[in-house]
């Protein structure tokens, strides 16, 4: 494995400690330096479950703490009493104001009431609110409920397992006639193919479009589901690389027992693609999950048929007040493609690399 | 990059005619039926739309008018050439854009391959999933999760510089991201380190594939950290970043949720999100104008293309392919 070993120049300088020493001392380091990096870099997911247990007055409240939270209350007596630090000889405690007074209040202990009133000299206004832990976990049944997100998620599931598995399977179709067969204008076809991969679909894009308006697709789901039956370029790119890996014997031992070329693709080359296979479903999945620019042109006129992405998107033009519930949302469009990654993440990280220059 | 180029040679070698025999038609004829499903979607889906696209952008065709398209000839490619202002400021805005946020990008992401691919890291493959999570996050999502990290009062960047420098950026004077035409580049451009995922990938898969001897025999000589990261690594790694950058410059032309979502296409602050992308989906699909819409269409395929071809013809000095020198 190659590595830039940041323990070289050291090497020859520190004498004191052994080599063990010193590696471990870089390996600490290096990997506390990663741990800040991550940290920063995973800070906005932190920021966003912390804001979705929060109350909405807590998230317009700049003086509010970091961690969801509501200010505290006492209740004595019948009576409820707010709760404030405030500080004493022994140092700061949380007490309840019994007795406003400009220049000195009275408190109560909440935690030991029967010792009697506690005076303190000071303005009651300067002091800060006590503030307790309060996860405010009905944001979530409430942006649930809001962007009526079960039909989002019928939809953007419909969408996803369909076009995956047409998808996949188109592209292994025609990733085998590259990889396997010899005929005439191959070369140009696959430079062809590969030049697609680069184009930007908006060039072909408004009279697809226009087309689609003709025949009367636009409002529907056709426009995004058809076109996947068709292979597209960059899965069919990925499948061929790893079809030209699989060895040939065993194709042509099949071959000579009478084999077709469609008997050899359904139970040889596809069973060994596997992983690929994986990888590519995956992308995909993830593509459809993701996809915004085409339900967005396409299901323009159709709030009732949109994806999440997009119900996220007009739940945020509507709801941009209440951060909680936007944060709310976002979180629940994220719960499943996360979910599937973490579980399948080998496949999927082996594919990004296949498709890479390696 | 380098590797699609090489595929393409062998694939041509590989296909050179040769005389057939009733085996090799009948090979042919397989290799077709195969094939034959992309090849229809690559007429159906690319072919005909791509030469109607430009067909469209010699006509006046209104798709929400009942009257039929007319022949205007040069006229949208005129507007769009010089009577539109907004085309030149978008474009400047999208290179603008693309200036400050691809080097950062791609810094980044080599930067943490050599942190993640590094020996001397625990806890590598948890590190590895952890960095790459984020490019699960649905785009949507993560452009609104950091507008609220990057809100100038409660959002948690200000107040992490707050914290750490004592500058008041949370205050009233403070750090307003999204309110500044320079600094809401910077802005998109963290929101936009959250896709660096697979440039990461791409750059360890090309670290792990230089060969080790190369760091010894480099550390003999007397080579430090640095040089052995700038004479070795970076040279051995340039293909797959001259790839990244291919990549990203045609994404960035393309560069259009995150603006969207947070300016809905106003362009704010003083028009400084009016990225290309935006323009183009208000003209055809706001405002159904098929005609202009395809010649801005056209347009940016002709910026891509150019582009594609600059960024080759400077390949040569900087990108490193060891198989020109075998």
């Amino acid at each position: 494995m190659a590595t830039v070993a940041p323990a070289s120049r050291e090497d020859r300088s520190r004498e004191g400690l052994s080599k063990r020493q010193r590696t471990l001392i870089v390996r600490t380091l290096l990997t506390s330096l990663a741990l800040v990096i991550l940290l920063l870099y995973l800070m906005p997911l932190g920021y966003s479950v912390l804001t979705s247990l929060k109350t909405e007055e807590q998230t317009a409240d700049i003086n509010a703490p970091i961690l969801p939270a509501s200010a505290e209350t006492f209740e004595y007596e019948g009576e409820t009493y707010d709760v404030y630090e405030v500080p004493l000889e022994g140092g700061v405690r949380n007490l309840a104001l019994f007795d406003k007074g400009r220049t000195s209040s009275t408190f109560i202990d909440p935690a030991d009431p029967e010792a009697g009133e506690i005076t303190w000299e000071g303005r009651w206004r300067t002091l800060t609110p006590a503030y307790g832990l309060a996860l405010e976990w009905s944001n979530y049944p409430e942006a649930f409920g809001f962007i009526r997100f079960m039909r989002l998620l019928g939809f953007t599931v419909m969408y996803a397992s369909i076009t995956t598995v047409a998808a996949t399977f188109s592209a292994a179709i025609v990733a085998y006639g590259f990889a396997r067969f010899r005929f005439p204008f191959k070369g140009v076809l696959f430079i062809i193919l590969i030049s697609t991969i680069i184009l930007p679909p908006q060039v072909t894009l408004v009279p697809t479009y226009a087309f689609f308006f003709r025949i009367g697709w636009i409002g529907t789901w056709l426009p995004l589901i058809v076109p996947q039956f068709f292979s597209n370029a960059y899965n069919v790119f990925l499948l061929r690389q790893y079809f030209m890996t699989i060895p040939t014997s065993i194709e042509e031992a099949a071959r000579i027992d009478g084999a077709g070329p469609i008997r050899i693709f359904t139970s040889i080359i596809l069973p060994q693609a596997v992983p690929a296979l994986i990888a590519v479903a995956l992308f995909h999945f993830f593509f459809a999950w993701n996809d915004f620019f085409g339900p967005l042109i396409y299901l323009a006129g159709s709030a009732d048929l949109l994806p999440i992405a997009v119900g996220l998107f007009r739940f945020n033009g509507l709801y941009s007040s209440e951060p909680q519930l936007i944060q709310a949302a976002s979180i629940l469009t994220m719960i499943i493609p996360l979910t599937i990654f973490f579980f399948a993440q080998r496949f999927f990280m082996q594919g990004v690399v296949l498709t890479g220059d390696k | 990059m380098a590797m699609l180029l090489d595929e393409v040679q062998r694939t041509r070698k590989g296909g050179k005619r040769e005389k057939m025999g009733k085996l090799a038609r009948t090979e042919a004829r397989w290799g077709y039926a195969f094939i034959g499903l992309w090849l229809v979607g690559f007429v159906v889906f690319y072919l005909i739309p791509m030469i109607a696209s430009f067909i469209f952008s010699l006509y006046d065709f209104q798709l929400a008018s009942p009257e039929p398209a007319r022949f205007v000839g040069l006229a949208n490619w005129r507007r769009l050439l010089f009577e539109d202002p907004l085309v030149w400021s978008a474009l400047g805005v999208t290179f603008k854009f693309a200036l400050i946020s691809l080097p950062i990008g791609m810094i980044s992401a080599f930067f943490l391959a050599v942190l993640l691919n590094s020996e001397h890291l625990f806890g590598k493959s948890v590190f590895r999933t952890l960095f790459y999570a984020p490019v699960m996050v649905p785009a949507v999502a993560g452009v609104l999760i950091w507008s609220g990290v990057l809100n100038p009062t409660t959002g948690w960047l200000n107040r992490l510089i707050e914290a750490l420098t004592g500058f008041d950026a949370a205050g009233p004077s403070g750090i307003r991201w999204m309110d500044d035409p320079w600094l809401v580049y910077l802005a998109y451009t963290m929101i936009g380190l959250w896709g660096i995922g697979n440039a990461i990938l791409y750059n360890m898969a090309a670290l792990q594939g230089v060969p080790t001897e190369l760091y010894e025999a480099a550390t003999i000589d007397g080579a430090g950290w640095w040089q052995k990261l700038w004479r070795i690594s970076f040279p051995m790694v340039s293909p797959v970043i001259f790839y990244n950058l291919v990549l990203g410059v045609i994404g960035l032309l393309q560069f259009f949720i995150t603006p969207y979502v947070l300016t809905g296409g106003s362009g704010y602050p003083e028009g400084s999100t009016y990225f290309y992308m935006i323009h183009f989906f208000k003209q055809a699909f706001g405002f159904l104008n098929m005609g202009y819409g395809s010649a801005l269409a056209w347009f940016m395929f002709l910026i891509a293309v150019a582009i594609t071809l600059l960024l080759f013809g400077t390949a040569r000095r900087w990108v490193y392919y060891a198989a020109e020198s075998r």
